[in-house]
C-alpha cells in the first residue's frame, strides 16, 4: 500500500498537441481514485505513465513518496489490469495467476498457497484448471484481478476494466470491484470514460480533458459543483444545462428544475421563461425538451422528472423554468471557469 | 403454396441472361476456379500421376517400350548406394538449414516488425532472396564460393585468416560443400519464415507483452514464456514451408556442386534427375521421386494437427 503521485508530468508523441500536458496528482493511501475523460483526453497514457508502460516527457511520478522514474515496471511494485484483461492465452488460470510470482523467483509450495489464497478471495478456485478461452467475462475478469492481486502490490492500476463486460454484467461487476478494494484495501487508480462507473466506484474523481486535469473531488463536489463547463457537461446525463444571463453562464442540472405556469419573480430561486417542445417517456423518469430564450438566442433545455410526479404539460406548451439559487452554478462566459454568482 | 412458385419463375426468366448467369454463385464459382484447377491437374497432378506408373515400370528415355514390373525397381533403387546417402542427405541438409532458419527467422520477425527508421530499406533487403528465382541466386552463390574469384576467400585472405596463395575450395571439400549448400538453402528459405513470424508476432496483441512486464517478468522470461508459446504454431507452419522447400529442391544442389564432390551433397531431387532423365532411367528416377512424397505427406499431417492443436490468441 502506498501512496501515488505525479507532479507536473507531460507526454507528448511528437507533433500535435501532448497527449498528457502537465498534470499533477495524488492519489492517497488506500483511496481509490477514478480518472475520468473522454476518449484521447490522455488518461490512459497517465495510467501507463505510472505503471512505467510509458517514460514521460517530463516530471515525475513518486509511489510511496520515492520517484520510481527510472524504474522499469516490474520494479515499481504495481499491478495493472488492462482493459481486454491480457490473460496469457496459452496457460491455465492457475498459471495466469502464479505468474507473477514465478518471475519472482517464489516457491512451488509458496506459489500455490498464495494462488489458493486470491482464488478463494475471488471465488474462482473451481476454475483454476480452465484455460482463459472456456471463462466468460465475468470470470476473466476475477482471474486478472487474482492475478493482480496475488503479489500483494502497492497499487492497482485499472484500465477500463469493465468496458468488455455486456451492460447486465457491468452494474454487478462493479459492485464486486468496489468490495474487492474495500476488502484488500490498496490504493486504486481506475480509468475509465464512463461517468456512471466514476461516480459509483470513485472515493475521489479526477476529471481530464484534452491532457489537462480539469478537477479532483469527491463525486458529490464533481457533481453539485463542477469546477468549468466542461465538467458540468460530461458528467451527469442528461448533462447539465447552461444559460446565458447578464454576462455569465448559469449551470443548472435537469432534476433541479420545477415547471410552473405564469411564475412570478422570486428571492430563493431564478426564474426562465420556456416553450415544452417535446415530453419523453423513459420508464422511470420523464425528459422534458424545452427551448428557453437568453442571452444567447434559443437554447435547448433537458429537465427531468420521476414518473411519480404529476406533470402538467404537454408539447407545444409555454411553461417556466424555476430553479432554486442554491441549485445554481456560475460559469465565466469566456473561459467557462467557475465564477461567483 | 403458391407464391413461392411465382419466385422461381422469375429467376429462371432472369437466368438467361449471362451477366445474370454470372450473379449466381453455383455457376460464378467454378468459372473462377477453373484456371487454377485446370493448372493444378496438368502440371502437378498428371505428372504425380506419371511418377507413379513409372516407378513400378521398366521405362527408359531411350525407347518407347513399357512393361510393368512391380516393386523390382524399388528394390534397385533401395540397393543403390548413392540413394541412400542422398536420402541422408536431403534430411541432414533439410534439418540443419531449418534448424539455422529458426534462429534467423525469429530474430528478423522482430526486426521486421520492430518501428526504427529506414524499416522500407531493411524490410526490403531481408525479403531480396525471396523474390529471385533459385537458379539465379544459386548463380550468384557458386560465384561466390568460386575457389578462384570469391570475395569470402579475399576477405579471409585480407585478413589473415587463411593463405592467400592457397584459398579455400568451398565447393571441392566434403563438409565445406554440404555447409555451402545447407547456408545457400537456409538463405533462401529465410526470407518467407521470417515475414510468416513477423505476421505472428504482430497477432500476439501488445498486452500481453506489457503485462509480464507490469506482472515482473524480464526479457529473457516474456521471450520464453509468452512470446515463443504464442509464435509457436505459426512458427510450425513456417517450418512446414522451409521443409518442403528444401526437401524437394535439386536447382540449389545442381547448380552448386552437381552432387559433388563425390556424391557428398547429392539429394533426392537431384539424384532422381540425374537417374531419370540425365542417366535414361526413367523409372527408377521416378522411384527415386516417390520417396519423398511419404515423408512430406507425415511431416504435413504431423505438423498441420500439431498446430492446430496448439492454443492461438
Amino acid at each position: 500500500m502506498a501512496e501515488v503521485e505525479v507532479r507536473e508530468i507531460r507526454k507528448s508523441f511528437g507533433g500535435g498537441n501532448p497527449a498528457v500536458d502537465g498534470i499533477s496528482l495524488t492519489c492517497k493511501n488506500g483511496e481509490y481514485l477514478v480518472l475520468l475523460g473522454p476518449s484521447g483526453c490522455g488518461k490512459t497514457t497517465l495510467l501507463r505513465m505510472i505503471a512505467g508502460l510509458e517514460a514521460p516527457t517530463g516530471g515525475d511520478v513518486l509511489i510511496g513518496g520515492k520517484s520510481v522514474r527510472a524504474l522499469p515496471p516490474r520494479a515499481r511494485k504495481i499491478a495493472m489490469v488492462f482493459q481486454s484483461y491480457a490473460l496469457y492465452p496459452h496457460k491455465k488460470v492457475v498459471q495466469n495467476i502464479s505468474f507473477p510470482l514465478e518471475a519472482q523467483g517464489m516457491s512451488a509450495q509458496e506459489r500455490m498457497e498464495k494462488v489458493k489464497w486470491a482464488a478463494g478471495l475471488l471465488g474462482i478456485d473451481h476454475l483454476l484448471q480452465r484455460k482463459p478461452r472456456q471463462l466468460s467475462g465475468g470470470e476473466r475478469q476475477r482471474v486478472a484481478l487474482a492475478r493482480a492481486l496475488v503479489r500483494e502490490p502497492q497499487v492497482f492500476l485499472l484500465d477500463e476494466p469493465l468496458s468488455n463486460l455486456d451492460a447486465k454484467l457491468r452494474a454487478s461487476a462493479r459492485l464486486e470491484l468496489k468490495q474487492f478494494q474495500q476488502r484488500v484495501g490498496v490504493s486504486t487508480i481506475y480509468v475509465t470514460h464512463d461517468q456512471v462507473e466514476a461516480m459509483g466506484l470513485g472515493d475521489r474523481i479526477a476529471v481530464l480533458n484534452q491532457g489537462r486535469l480539469q478537477q479532483v473531488g469527491t463525486p458529490e463536489e464533481i457533481y453539485h459543483h463542477p469546477a468549468n463547463t466542461f465538467v458540468a457537461t460530461f458528467v451527469g446525463s442528461p448533462p447539465m444545462n447552461l444559460l446565458e444571463r447578464d454576462g455569465k453562464l448559469i449551470g443548472f442540472r435537469p432534476e433541479n428544475i420545477r415547471l410552473e405556469k405564469n411564475a412570478g419573480s422570486r428571492d430563493d430561486a431564478t426564474v426562465f421563461r420556456g416553450h415544452v417542445l417535446r415530453v419523453e417517456n423513459l420508464g422511470s423518469d420523464r425528459y422534458v425538451y424545452l427551448r428557453v430564450k437568453d442571452a444567447h438566442g434559443d437554447t435547448n433545455v433537458i429537465a427531468k422528472f420521476a414518473i411519480a410526479e404529476p406533470l402538467e404539460f404537454s408539447n407545444d406548451e409555454d411553461a417556466d423554468l424555476v430553479i432554486r439559487n442554491r441549485n445554481i452554478n456560475f460559469f465565466d462566459r469566456d473561459s467557462g471557469q467557475k465564477a461567483a454568482a | 403454396m403458391s407464391e413461392p412458385a411465382v419466385h422461381r419463375t422469375v429467376i429462371i426468366d432472369e437466368s438467361f441472361r449471362v451477366h445474370h448467369l454470372l450473379d449466381r454463385e453455383s455457376v460464378l464459382g467454378p468459372v473462377m476456379l477453373s484456371p487454377l484447377l485446370i493448372y493444378l491437374v496438368a502440371l502437378i497432378g498428371l505428372p504425380l500421376v506419371f511418377v507413379f506408373i513409372y516407378a513400378f515400370s521398366d521405362a527408359t528415355t531411350g525407347s518407347d517400350s513399357f512393361g510393368f514390373v512391380g516393386l523390382q525397381t524399388f528394390q534397385t533403387t533401395l540397393e543403390d548406394p548413392v540413394f541412400r546417402i542422398a536420402l541422408r542427405n536431403t534430411v541432414v541438409f533439410t534439418v540443419l538449414a531449418q534448424l539455422v532458419v529458426i534462429v534467423l527467422a525469429t530474430v528478423l520477425g522482430f526486426v521486421l516488425s520492430a518501428d526504427f527508421r529506414g524499416k522500407w530499406f531493411v524490410r526490403f533487403l531481408i525479403l531480396l532472396p525471396w523474390t529471385t528465382p533459385v537458379a539465379l541466386s544459386a548463380l550468384a552463390w557458386l560465384w561466390m564460393l568460386d575457389s578462384l574469384f570469391s570475395p569470402f576467400n579475399w576477405i579471409l585472405g585480407n585478413l589473415h585468416v587463411v593463405d592467400q596463395g592457397t584459398p579455400v575450395a568451398w565447393l571441392g571439400q566434403d563438409s565445406l560443400a554440404v555447409g555451402s549448400v545447407v547456408a545457400l538453402q537456409a538463405w533462401r528459405t529465410l526470407p518467407l519464415a521470417a515475414v510468416i513470424l513477423m505476421a505472428g508476432l504482430t497477432s500476439i496483441p501488445p498486452e500481453l507483452n506489457e503485462q509480464a512486464e507490469v506482472d515482473g517478468a524480464g526479457f529473457w522470461r516474456r521471450f520464453f514464456d509468452i512470446t515463443m508459446p504464442l509464435l509457436a504454431p505459426i512458427m510450425m507452419v513456417a517450418i512446414l514451408f522451409g521443409i518442403v522447400a528444401t526437401f524437394t529442391d535439386m536447382a540449389a544442389v545442381y547448380i552448386l556442386t552437381r552432387g559433388g564432390p563425390g556424391n557428398a551433397t547429392q539429394v533426392l531431387g537431384s539424384w532422381s534427375f540425374y537417374t531419370g532423365i540425365q542417366g535414361g532411367s526413367l523409372a527408377q528416377g521416378a522411384a527415386i521421386g516417390i520417396f519423398m512424397f511419404p515423408v512430406l505427406l507425415g511431416v504435413c499431417i504431423l505438423m498441420l494437427r500439431r498446430a492446430s492443436q496448439t492454443e492461438v490468441v
